[in-house]
């Protein structure tokens, strides 16, 4: 995957930063080996013996704790820092230093950090590999391949026309996936409130990559020409008071009716959690695939383990 | 060893002596005019360190219409710094001076990299703490800016408000 010279002089090894750092075959291959898992096509004592420090400085259910699920299916198991006031960054050590420590006690670490460029900044002292869960409002590498690999399992990606829904501006899995996107012919669609649409530094990137992207002012405008809804959430604390952020809020909310127009093998994903941007009616649609989606973060995540470790 | 040139390179076009010509150390020709003052910063040169530092701002120029000039006794800028200058002033010239003698004169390369010289715009980038580390920023092509090697920010316009 992603071999790199620390440039601090460590010992050359693989890490998981960046969907950026990614070329489309190995995406491919990943996902390959990640369908095979999830097929129980693996050695179940792949990583017997082997540790994974898993480093949260910011909450999460999922990606916690399906890379924890994801270690042990493979035989492995995890020690864990949940949070920067458990561990000696509250006494104001480095996460450098943190990471150097962490390194004499773990075969590969999983860091989730409010940061952007945190996990670089972890590959760069590591000993071993590092794997990105998600800085800032940085990069979450993790979550697109899973996204990818829900896509795949019902469509070939190539092609798709994929809308991007809520918050595109901070939300990092958005951009995540947007980049992932552009290797692969997919015609973008953003629908986002005012002030948070994808920045346009990466606008300009990805369209200088040949990817078409087409705004919209709704949902609805749209709702019949997509493949993929990908709907991400709408966060309160970007709205100056509650009033606006419910007006906002609810004219992005994606909701049987709003679907009835649509594609019939439309699928709608959410990295989650979501709060009100999904009707729970839809869930027992079809279309929704967002449980799912959060199931595949195993399958996904043991081809990732496997791939930094073995 | 062969000499170039006069260290007197502030008079190529032609508009005299402004300034008085240093023994040993670099010029800096050729800078955009009012860039000056950017370039001394760039380079890190701050009031605290040794060097005699000449600055020469808006000198009329044939070819440039205004120039700056730096020059700088007793230190040769190596070419990682050299190059650094290139992100503000891509025309400046470097002459290296021995005993009043240019002894070597080349241009500016903009280079791949740019370490520990710009700071991140985006306060949540891991640079901007106290962990040990200096920034890194990758030039893109074409004039495009740079892109923080930790958060991915570009910096598109007005590089010289992020100089460290």
């Amino acid at each position: 995957m992603i071999l790199k010279e620390t440039p601090r002089g460590g010992v050359a090894t693989h890490h998981i930063i960046s969907i950026g750092d990614f070329n489309r075959t190995e995406i491919d291959r990943l996902l390959d080996h990640a369908q095979q898992i999830g097929k129980n096509m693996y050695d179940k004592k792949a990583l017997g013996g082997k540790i994974l420090a898993v480093l949260f400085f910011e909450p999460s259910t999922r990606t916690r704790m399906s890379f924890e699920s994801a270690m042990a299916r493979l035989g492995g198991s995890s020690i864990a820092v949940s949070s920067v006031e458990a561990c000696s960054m509250a006494k104001g050590e480095t996460l450098a230093d943190t990471i150097r420590v962490v390194s004499g006690y773990a075969d590969a670490i999983v860091i989730r950090h409010p940061k952007e460029g945190a996990a670089r900044l972890a590959s760069e002292f590591a000993t071993v590999p590092v794997i990105n869960a998600g800085d800032g409002a940085g990069q979450h590498p993790s979550q697109t391949l899973l996204d990818l690999y829900t896509i795949r399992q019902s469509m070939p990606i190539d092609g798709l026309d994929v809308a991007l829904v809520g918050d595109l501006r901070y939300g990092r899995t958005a951009h995540s996936l947007a980049s992932a996107l552009s290797f692969y012919g997919v015609r973008l669609h953003t629908i986002s409130p005012p002030g948070l649409e994808l920045p346009p530094a990466l606008t300009t990137n990805l369209m200088e990559k040949g990817m078409e992207i087409i705004g919209h002012a709704d949902i609805e405008e749209v709702i019949d020409q997509v493949d993929v809804l990908y709907v991400t959430r709408i966060q309160r604390e970007r709205f100056p008071d509650s009033t606006s952020y419910f007006n906002v809020a609810s004219s992005y909310r994606i909701t049987p009716e709003l679907l009835a127009g649509a594609k019939k093998n439309l699928i709608v994903l959410h990295p989650l959690p979501r709060v009100d941007e999904i009707d729970p009616r839809l869930d027992a649609s079809p279309h929704a695939r967002y449980f799912e989606q959060s199931k595949n973060g195993v399958p996904v995540r043991m081809a990732m383990l496997l791939d930094v470790m073995k | 060893m062969k000499h170039l040139a006069s260290a007197d390179t502030n008079n190529d076009d032609g508009e005299g002596l402004l300034v008085r010509r240093i023994k040993n150390g670099t010029v800096i020709d050729h800078i955009d005019g009012g860039e000056a003052l950017n370039v001394v910063k760039i380079l890190g040169i701050v009031g605290t360190t040794s060097e005699a530092l000449t600055i020469a701002t808006n000198v009329p120029s044939k070819n440039m219409g205004m120039k700056d000039i730096v020059k700088i006794s007793d230190r040769e800028l190596s070419k990682e710094e050299v190059d650094r200058i290139a992100l503000i002033s891509p025309r400046a010239t470097i002459n290296i001076v021995r005993n009043y003698k240019v002894c070597e004169k080349k241009g500016v390369e903009i280079p791949t990299l740019i370490v520990g010289s710009v700071r991140c715009p985006n306060p949540g980038c891991i640079t901007r703490t106290n962990e040990p580390i200096r920034s890194r920023f990758a030039v893109l092509p074409e004039g495009k800016g740079l892109r923080c090697i930790y958060c991915d920010s570009v910096i598109t316009k007005d590089i010289t408000s992020y100089i460290i």
